[in-house]
């Protein structure tokens, strides 16, 4: 794992003194709120519905035991003894005072943190496949790359002030789990002739305009990596409207500029750049490079083939193919039915921290699915582990199944929601507990308003809150997908009322269950193969009478 | 043109250093549970108070008029905003208005 050096910790411990004398002179009143709010957005501080929220970057999803026992302490220490991981590979904080928020921060950046640029019009928290490192399917460990991007985008001076938030995701492997369709810029990385490089994807996103990233350069050698994705920002920098705040991402500047234009702009801005761009990245890269050198790997016996039934259950969904044959990748469900998405208790961060260190090389991972990982585990300890996440309550069998939902804070927590998502979730998995062994691999995703940071487009089943005059109502997206294979859910009809939208999509998974061929056929496979029109008449009943009549 | 009539009002806010919901009582407190707030009848009168409480910027962040209606114990909210706003999130018994039972 990438450790701090002098630069980074002297970097850090600065920017975190400039922040805490910024909080000083707004609370005794020589700096407006007007003129603060800009400086605490750039250190991730938001004003919530009920009090300050402060979002903290976990870089490319990476950390290590002693960094998630530091986040249950601020847990407990600041907050009111839980955190929620979202879907971009951060940990909010709901509760901070703004006169702690100096104290959690200096504590962070014990352990190389920070919050810096997890707001604000710049270039975000690089996020990447929760299981790089690991996965059997993977083609290289993508972290050295998001390690390199984080290292130049941090505090980066042309990119502070970004017509709009700026999102990159990284992936390794060809099965793409880190949704970098969906970001302004998605590197997915190849080999060509023993050579590793990327296709850049440019201008995916959701929000209110979503759309699907497209393919700006089919291969990009590594060591253009800096120099080519500066270009890209640059060219949005100048571009981007800054006039229109819904019109300010880069989709909608590669959308109205036409991806012909914005290559040939970028391929200019990058023949300008290139020569600037020495080597010391190269060679910055390498040092980081080493620091991501697998784990000494310890041999495992396997698992006997018959196993309880229950620790069984648990392996099928929550253990996926590790590269080495001994070893498993663990994807800890914080999903119990019932609780809050995302949401882990300074207890279970310490468990998970435990576990890490004990059975997994010291190393986590957060998923943007809102689940935490332990990357590397010896497949003889499996069982060691399921009794301890068992007995802490995170030993739910229920990793991609239809409770393991994607939920955004919604109006429990968020200043901008139009509904709550939180308990719609809570009410969906609870619903459907006893069924999701049999329905199998579903994605629902859930957002509180359209900026969608819940990810509802790409839902197998996708879910909209919204307020309908006064009232929470919610709209139901069907196909959506957020792998290579990325689709944009489409509208089934009409909303549904708060009391309505968990039985809406229970009717909806009792469909498929009488549709598919065999239990094989996923949800997602149904509804290619039928379309929409089943699905529909399950979900509007009445409807369907009235027309039959 | 005719414009809506002025409906019942009360002045919100979040406090500067802990960041709770608060409210503008008639006795010019900030106070934590909206059925102490004073609720404004009078358009010109409530641009006033808004006015003078936008003006605390050292005590209070982000203040506004929330649409409010007569209940049997003082003002309730209108808009479902509101009232989570009010009484805390309802995915744990953490709002305030668990706190002060
Ligand atoms: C709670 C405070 C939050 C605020 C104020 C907020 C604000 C926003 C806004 C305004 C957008 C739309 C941006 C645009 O389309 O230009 C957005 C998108 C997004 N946010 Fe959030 N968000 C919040 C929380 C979260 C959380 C908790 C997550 C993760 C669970 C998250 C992840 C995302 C993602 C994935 C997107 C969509 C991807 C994109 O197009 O950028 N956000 N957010
Ligand atoms: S989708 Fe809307 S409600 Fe949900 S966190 Fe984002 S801004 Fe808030």
């Amino acid at each position: 794992m990438y450790q701090y050096d002098d630069f980074d910790r002297a970097f850090l411990a600065e920017r975190n003194a400039q922040f805490r004398a910024q909080v000083e002179r707004r609370l005794d009143g020589s700096l407006t709120e007007d003129e603060f709010k800009p400086l605490r957005l750039m250190n991730g501080v938001y004003l919530q519905l009920h009090a300050y929220m402060l979002r903290v970057a976990i870089p490319y999803g990476t950390l290590s035991a002693d960094q998630m026992r530091v986040l249950a302490e601020l847990a407990e220490r600041w907050d009111k003894g839980y955190g929620h991981f979202t879907t971009r590979q951060n940990i909010q904080y709901n509760w901070p005072k703004l006169r702690d928020i100096p104290d959690m921060l200096d504590r962070l950046g014990d352990v190389g943190m920070h919050a810096i640029q997890t707001s604000g019009n710049t270039i975000r928290n690089v996020t990447a496949d929760h299981f790089a490192g690991a996965a059997a399917d993977e083609i290289v460990d993508p972290r050295p790359y998001a390690e390199l991007l984080r290292q130049w985008s941090t505090d980066h001076p042309e990119f502070q002030f970004l017509p709009r938030k700026f999102k990159i995701a990284v992936t390794g492997s060809p099965n793409d789990r880190a949704v970098t369709k969906a970001h302004d810029i998605g590197l997915v990385a190849k080999e060509r002739d023993g050579e590793i490089g990327f296709e850049v994807l440019v201008g995916g996103g959701l929000g209110r305009t979503p759309m699907v990233g497209k393919t700006l350069r089919e291969f990009l050698p590594v060591a253009d990596l800096l120099p080519y994705c500066e270009a890209i920002v640059g060219v949005y920098n100048r571009l981007g409207r800054r006039d229109n705040k819904y019109k300010a991402r880069i989709k909608i500047t590669v959308h109205e500029t036409g991806i012909e234009e914005i290559r040939n702009l970028v391929e200019a801005r990058f023949a300008e750049l290139r020569p600037l761009f020495d080597g010391s990245d190269m060679n910055a890269l390498r040092r980081i490079e080493a620091q991501f050198a697998p784990p000494a790997f310890r041999t495992s016996s396997q698992l006997p083939e018959r196993l309880d039934p229950a620790l069984q259950a648990w392996i099928d969904t929550s253990v996926t193919a590790h590269k080495r044959a001994d070893h498993a990748i663990v994807t800890i469900s914080v999903k119990a039915h019932g609780a809050t998405p995302g949401d882990a208790s300074a207890e279970q961060m310490r468990l998970m921290a435990d576990l890490a260190e004990r059975y997994a090389y010291g190393e986590l991972r957060i998923s943007h699915e809102q689940n935490v990982i332990l990357p590397h585990v010896r497949r003889a300890d499996l069982p060691a582990i399921y009794a301890a996440l068992n007995k802490a309550g995170l030993g739910t069998a229920n990793v991609g199944l239809a409770s393991d939902i994607i939920a955004c804070p919604g109006m429990d927590y968020c200043a901008l929601a139009t509904a709550r998502s939180i308990p719609v979730a809570q009410g969906i998995a609870t619903a459907l507990e006893a069924i999701e062994r049999d329905i199998g691999a579903l994605k629902i995703k859930i957002s509180g308003c359209i900026n969608a940071c819940g990810h509802h487009h790409v839902g197998h089943i996708g879910i909209l809150g919204l307020d309908r005059a006064g009232v929470e109502n919610y709209q139901i997206t069907l196909g959506g997908d957020g792998t290579e294979t990325m689709a944009v859910g489409e509208r089934a009809g009409p909303g549904f009322a708060y009391d309505q939208i968990v039985p809406a999509v229970e009717r909806l998974v009792r469909a498929y269950l009488d549709l598919r061929t065999d239990p094989s056929e996923t949800f997602l496979a149904a509804y290619r193969r039928l379309g929409a029109a089943p699905f529909k008449a399950a979900l509007y009943p009445d409807e369907e009478a009235a027309h039959a009549a | 043109m005719s414009r809506r009539p002025f409906t019942p009002k009360v002045v919100t806010a979040n406090l500067l250093v802990e960041g709770d919901v608060v409210y503008l009582s008639a006795d010019d407190r900030w106070v934590p549970a909206l059925r102490d707030a004073e609720i404004q009848e009078d358009e010109a009168i409530a641009e006033a108070r808004l006015l003078d409480a936008s003006s605390q910027s050292d005590t209070v962040v982000g203040v506004y008029l929330a649409e409010v209606k007569h209940g049997p114990d003082g003002p309730e909210p209108v808009h479902f905003r509101e009232a989570f706003r009010a009484s805390g999130p309802t995915n744990y018994p953490h709002g305030k208005a668990h706190e002060a039972q």
